[in-house]
């Protein structure tokens, strides 16, 4: 398979205050990501994931070692600009990433600045829009929209560029569960049905559980790495580095400690319930 | 020890019984934003609500339900269009005085608090409640150590500049700010938000604590249902500027159809029930938590008829 996504020893820390010394955020981290796939970055606050994140459209820099998108080294600044243009990147909060004030305007934004006649900019903020269900909203005034919404819009945006890879950080962490089940829906069909890599940063489980394949960071490393099922199956292991398992899982878990003998990568409702139904 | 929804209960009967007044009551409250604009939205619309001391609420509902709107009239930091909002049967609003007193009264958190952090050290930031308080200055140092030893932030933080702090850190430092003025109702907008796991569950179980020390009332809005089913005595959604529901846990669960139909849902471990029963396998009672669940399925496992 082909990576869209390399790094090699990357390290990285912050500019420490006057007297102390700058503690490491990013320890070496090595970590390929196949064009194609949807993988899923946990870990608590503060372990370096947003960092990571950062490296991969050239927002920040390696301090040590190196991030390769494509091939191309994030370190030649020749090449920041297409690198960006493969790898669009979505924040938290959507009021921070809307610009405009008619929503297919905002849309339109990206490919605006990349230069491209009026024609193929129509046709990309349709399509964009479309993909994440907004495009009834085109000339709605973003502001007015529920917070979900907005988020779709700044989705869109980030699909107007046609990138290769969008990194989502916490997409989700500000929406209701509705907000929350759209955007989650969104990120899915991106990745089925238009073969966009996802990279999906996320404090919750089981949003986690539709990846291919999970990353769990702690302390600036990585400390597993491997389908929802191997990683989610390991409860002690998740719990030991802060992290939650979704409660799918915790039931099957608890019901092995009570005599059942159930697989604990039934991560799904769908997949949980037939489990369960089985061995009774 | 009493069940959550048993508390429920007897708040509900105490209520008829008229033993308990509410500690905090709204009576026909309306807010309108943009009066006289032609922007004008009613958020919240004519409602009818009462919390009793000591319970445990979760207000859920979608974006722009009207909860948070809602929730600001209780402690007086929005004044209704229309309708009341009594304190322990007295309006809120009827003198300057009694303003001033019931925000400290009910110390309301807000989303993101840790934003609104802005002294040199945590201690000041802490202290600025209990100085608006105009209480000694040993009182003060006595609230701020307590609070911050409340959750759980140790004496060496507190000459840190509260920027320096985690995210989880920052976020108790704001709470503890408002736990310093010994609110009797804590009203907390989506305390957990953007938290890591762990981090939740030290805001949450704090959030217990304060609840089980000393009767205090605990009103928590919140997106997750998870958190709502397994914290609330009695849970209050709103829909469209309306309360839609107002009822235990597992009543409010049981009508999970309708809570998708605004925007909402249920946990997870109900969806996982729901679809056991649509398999032929009738569980008994109402499932929320892992721990119904688990009992419920270990009974018809071995139990056979009667699970």
């Amino acid at each position: 398979m082909e990576s869209i996504i390399r790094t090699e020893k990357l390290t990285y820390s912050y500019a420490a205050a006057e007297g102390e010394a700058s503690a490491p955020v990013l320890r070496g981290i090595d970590l390929e990501i196949e064009k194609g796939t949807f993988v899923a970055i946990l870990g608590r606050n503060g372990c370096g994931k947003s960092t990571l994140a950062k490296q991969f459209n050239a927002i920040l820099l390696p301090e040590g070692g190196r991030v390769l998108v494509s091939g191309m080294d994030t370190l030649d600044e020749a090449l920041v600009l297409e690198i960006r243009r493969r790898i669009g990147m979505v924040f938290q909060n959507p009021d921070n990433q809307i610009v405009a004030s008619v929503v297919e305007e905002d849309v339109a934004f990206a490919p605006e600045n990349l230069g491209f006649p009026p024609a193929e900019i129509r046709a990309r903020v349709d399509e964009a829009l479309r993909m994440v269900g907004m495009y009834e909203f085109r000339e709605h005034a973003p502001h007015l929209l529920s917070g979900g919404q907005k988020q779709r819009i700044a989705i869109a945006g980030v699909l107007a560029m046609r990138p290769t890879c969008v990194v989502f950080d916490e997409p989700t962490a500000m929406l209701d569960p509705q907000g929350r089940a759209d955007v989650i829906h969104i990120i899915r069909e991106m990745r089925e049905e238009y073969g966009v890599t996802v990279v999906l940063i996320t404090h919750h489980m089981n949003e986690a559980v539709y990846a291919d394949r999970i990353v769990v960071m702690s302390e600036g490393g990585i400390a597993m790495d491997g389908t929802p099922g191997e990683v989610f199956g390991q409860v002690e292991a998740i719990r030991a580095l802060g992290m939650d398992v979704p409660e799918t899982t915790e039931l099957l878990y608890e019901l092995n400690k009570a005599g059942f003998d159930l697989p604990l990568d039934a991560l799904t409702v769908e997949a949980c319930a037939q489990a369960i139904s089985r061995a009774l | 020890m009493r069940t959550s929804s048993a508390a429920a209960e007897m708040y509900h009967f105490d209520k008829g019984m008229n033993q308990l007044t509410p500690i905090i009551q709204t009576e026909k409250l309306t807010h309108k934003y943009g009066v006289g604009t032609p922007f004008e939205t009613t958020a919240v619309h004519d409602i009818d609500f009462s919390v009793y001391a000591g319970e445990f609420l979760a207000v859920v509902g979608h974006t722009g339900s009207g909860k948070s709107t809602f929730i600001q009239h209780l402690n007086g930091l929005l004044k209704p269009t229309s309708g009341r909002i009594l304190f322990r049967g007295e309006d809120i609003h009827a003198a300057k005085e009694t303003i001033r007193d019931i925000r400290f009264r009910v110390g309301l958190v807000f989303q993101y608090p840790e934003y609104q952090l802005f002294e040199e050290t945590v201690y000041k930031d802490i202290a600025f409640g209990p100085k608006n308080q105009k209480l000694s200055d040993a009182e003060i140092d006595d609230r701020v150590r307590e609070a911050a030893a409340f959750v759980d932030i140790p004496d060496e933080l507190l000459e840190r500049s509260p920027f320096e702090l985690s995210g989880g850190q920052k976020r108790r430092v704001a709470i503890a700010g408002v736990l310093a003025m010994r609110p009797d109702v804590l009203i907390l907008d989506e305390p957990t938000a953007g938290l890591d796991p762990a981090g939740c569950d030290a805001i949450m179980d704090r959030i217990r604590a304060y609840h089980q020390s000393g009767g205090h009332t605990v009103i928590m809005v919140t997106h997750s249902m998870e958190d709502a089913a397994r914290n609330a005595d009695r849970m209050v959604v709103f829909s469209r500027g309306t309360i839609a529901m107002d009822d235990t846990p597992d009543r409010v669960f049981a009508r999970d159809e309708e809570l998708v139909k605004i925007g909402l849902g249920v946990p997870e471990i109900t969806r996982v029930a729901i679809r056991l029963r649509e398999l032929g396998i009738p569980l008994r009672g109402p499932i929320y938590t892992v721990e119904q669940a688990v009992r419920a399925l270990c009974a018809r496992k071995g139990g056979g008829a009667d699970a």
